[in-house]
């Protein structure tokens, strides 16, 4: 366990020139990546954002292997550069499959369900900015109740799915949820379930201040809001048994957990919410922490 | 050497084993099942040193491949029909990717109406997806392709993707007498893959990434080049086959009695073996007739297309399968082949056997004649014949 950010490496493995967007949430979480694990892993994109990021060929800014592939195929091409390397005999390199999430919750479940349930031993990171972003902002199975996006002009009619508890039922070793906001949480995570053998689920929000319309220079704020508010909870499923981590273990009590609205409001793509719209999402967050609550008691999923 | 008597589909299993393949995912479909089952018993009984991916999809099949060849081994996968057209996006990224993946293909219709039995319009619906195709006739060629497509795949000149067709039942679920050779001979001639790169820590590369217009045709006329390369190569592994294991099959096309031919029927897969009767038949007749099998597809051997061409007077193009609204496939390629050329023979094209209905030599031999009537006339009938269609 890193205490200190301090005792992070100053070696930088996302290099300059990339071409993602000022205040991108996953491109802080993809500097993270690399400093959890350093240069020594291989990752598997399929198309979204990140596939776009590194930057047309000739050049790349990603200093570590990358093998791009289709859209729904990031379980499947993991689970092949796997046994390739067990083929070979190549331990310790971590093969990280990393997408977004529409290439998780919709068209890439599929390939991730069967990776997990063939308890393939990879990391798969999803981050989580709750559209379609590369494609210019759509709707995703991840996108929230209200959110404007280009294909719900007038707000998403129905909830997100709640998939690390998708994932929980495949009993897969190691689920863990993480913002790039709070980067020691996040890089702890990320070392812990290198070193578990198996499928480990790691699902990150990342805020999108072009998908979410929020100021480019609010992107650690949005994120702490979304903690902090309770819209995001960080936890871990380990073996089965679920904790909250910190600072969302303190947050079980509704009355240390700032109101919704605070998160809401900040964000054009909420814009339209109606005063009955921000109840009703503060009502379901309550009753998510209700099972949280209870799931931190019994320790159980 | 081994001679054994058992089905197309099994020989596959003891080509993939034979071959050494490393890493193998594949998906059960019928009439391909036989394959996944009989490898699932190799690899469980240590015969085989395989990693085994039962994935939950032919595209997850493919997309596995395609992480495992990237991660520097030998990797197989075997499919049919639906399977092969649910796989249809990740083809062209295997072949796009460079990656010599190995595929029997077992022929199959496509739905609806459910049908099981053998038709070339799976395989030859991908035939633009950047895949060297194969086409057999036998078992025996069924082991022996195998064998040379990984050889002619992982050549640095070629590095492109393969298929191994052959038809379902009519070969899957079929016994017929196959020599295996010794496993030494078939490691000389089939040495470990060696990877120009991979997935490496140590050289980090960015593969398959976004491609501007600035680039982006370049990266296809080399598979246009590989395809080329492919096409001289063929032969020359399918001689070099020959000199180690006593099997050749034609190269890129089987010819049969062609010499001398005023009329040759051109047929795929069984239906090339069936011609030959219906050849042997016809001579007896007094008909100058011969036929040739077109063995591989893609690339399509042109040149020898064309040089068949300039001693005949008539094909008879025998299809499989069609491409709704124009023709049979290898029509139309034959066409295609022939346009720019001086004194082109006649061309026929006849639609048999589709889903699996028997096309028989009496079936060719009717076929032939009614072509040779044309000839004489100098006219063709008919551009597309449905042979034995019910009115
Ligand atoms: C089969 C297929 N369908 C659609 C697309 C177009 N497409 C590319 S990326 C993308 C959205 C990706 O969304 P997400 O996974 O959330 O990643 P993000 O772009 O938000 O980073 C879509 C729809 C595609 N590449 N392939
Ligand atoms: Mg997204």
């Amino acid at each position: 366990m890193m205490e200190s950010i301090k005792e992070l490496s100053k070696e930088e493995y996302l290099l300059k020139g990339h071409i993602a967007c000022a205040g991108c949430g996953l491109t802080i979480s993809l500097r993270l990546l690399f400093k959890a694990l350093g240069n020594k892993l291989v990752m598997v994109v399929p198309a979204c954002c990140t596939s776009v990021i590194p930057g047309p060929y000739p050049y790349t800014s990603f200093a570590v292997p990358v093998q791009n592939i289709i859209f729904e195929a990031t379980g499947a091409t993991a689970s092949g550069v796997v046994a390739a390397f067990r083929q070979r005999g190549i331990k310790d390199v971590p093969v990280v499959g990393w997408a977004g999430d529409g290439g998780t919750f919709d068209i890439g479940i599929q390939a991730l369900s069967g990776a997990a349930e063939r308890e393939t031993n990879f990391i798969y990171i999803c981050y989580d900015n709750e559209a379609y972003g590369n494609t210019g902002i759509q709707r995703s199975g991840a996108t929230p109740y209200g959110a404007w996006t280009t294909t719900t002009p007038t707000g998403k009619k129905e909830r997100k799915k709640d998939m690390p508890f998708i994932m929980a039922a495949h009993r897969i070793p190691y689920i863990a949820t993480a913002c790039p906001s709070y980067p020691m949480d996040f890089i702890n995570k990320i070392r812990k379930a290198k070193e578990i053998k198996g499928t480990k689920f790691i699902h990150i929000l990342a805020p999108c201040p072009t998908g979410w319309r929020y100021d480019t220079s609010k992107t650690v704020e949005i994120g702490r809001l979304a903690v902090q508010t309770g819209m995001w909870a960080l936890f871990e499923i380990e073996y089965g048994k679920f904790k909250l981590n910190s600072p969302s273990d303190r947050l079980i009590d509704k009355a240390k957990r700032k109101p919704v609205k605070e998160y809401l409001s900040l964000q054009g793509r909420f814009r339209k919410l109606t005063e009955d719209d921000i109840e009703k999402i503060q009502r379901w967050v309550d009753e998510d922490w209700e099972r949280y609550r209870k799931l931190a008691l019994n320790q159980y999923v | 050497m081994q001679n054994v008597i058992d089905t197309a589909n099994h020989i596959v299993a003891y080509a993939a084993k034979a071959a050494r393949v490393q890493v193998i995912a594949a998906y059960p479909i019928t009439p391909q099942t036989s394959i996944v089952e009989r490898i699932a018993e190799l690899v469980e009984s240590g015969e085989l040193n395989a990693e085994y991916i039962r994935v939950e999809s032919e595209h997850s099949a493919m997309s596995a491949c395609m992480g495992a060849a990237a991660g520097g081994v030998r990797t197989f996968t075997a499919t049919s029909s639906h399977g092969l057209v649910l796989m249809h996006e990740a083809l062209h990224w295997a072949s796009g990717s460079r990656l010599p993946i190995v595929m029997p293909v077992v022929n199959r219709a496509l739905g609806p109406g459910w049908n099981i039995w053998a038709d070339f319009t799976d395989s030859m619906s991908q035939r633009d997806t950047g895949w060297i195709q194969f086409y057999c006739a036998e078992n025996q060629e069924v082991f022996d392709t195998i064998i040379q497509v990984y050889k002619l795949c992982e050549n640095e000149r070629v590095l492109l993707p393969a298929m191994v067709c052959l038809e379902g039942f009519i070969l899957s679920h079929t016994y017929m007498p196959v020599e295996i050779p010794d496993q030494e001979k078939i490691d000389d001639f089939l040495p470990p893959y060696k990877p120009k790169w991979f997935l490496d820590v140590n050289k980090p590369i960015s593969h398959a990434n976004i491609v501007s217009p600035e680039w982006y045709m370049e990266f296809r006329y080399m598979i246009q080049e590989a395809m080329e390369n492919a096409k001289q190569l063929i032969p020359e592994i399918d001689k070099e086959y020959g000199k180690y294991f006593g099997f050749e099959h034609g190269g890129l096309i089987d010819k049969y009695k062609c010499e001398d031919a005023d009329l040759i029927l051109l047929t795929m897969g069984t239906i090339g073996s069936e011609a030959k009767i219906a050849v042997d038949n016809l001579r007896k007749e007094g008909l100058k007739v011969g036929t040739a099998r077109v063995r591989v597809f893609r690339p399509f051997p042109r040149e020898e297309i064309r040089k068949l061409a300039e001693n005949a007077q008539m094909f008879a193009v025998i299809d499989r399968g069609i491409s709704f609204g124009m023709e049979g496939f290898l029509a139309e390629e034959t066409k295609a082949s022939l346009s720019n050329q001086k004194d082109q023979p006649l061309i026929a094209g006849f639609i048999a056997g589709l889903g699996g209905r028997d096309v028989t030599f009496k079936t060719i031999e009717k076929i032939a004649k009614k072509s040779s009537e044309w000839m004489r006339a100098g006219k063709v009938g008919k551009e597309t014949v449905w042979v034995d269609l019910r009115k």
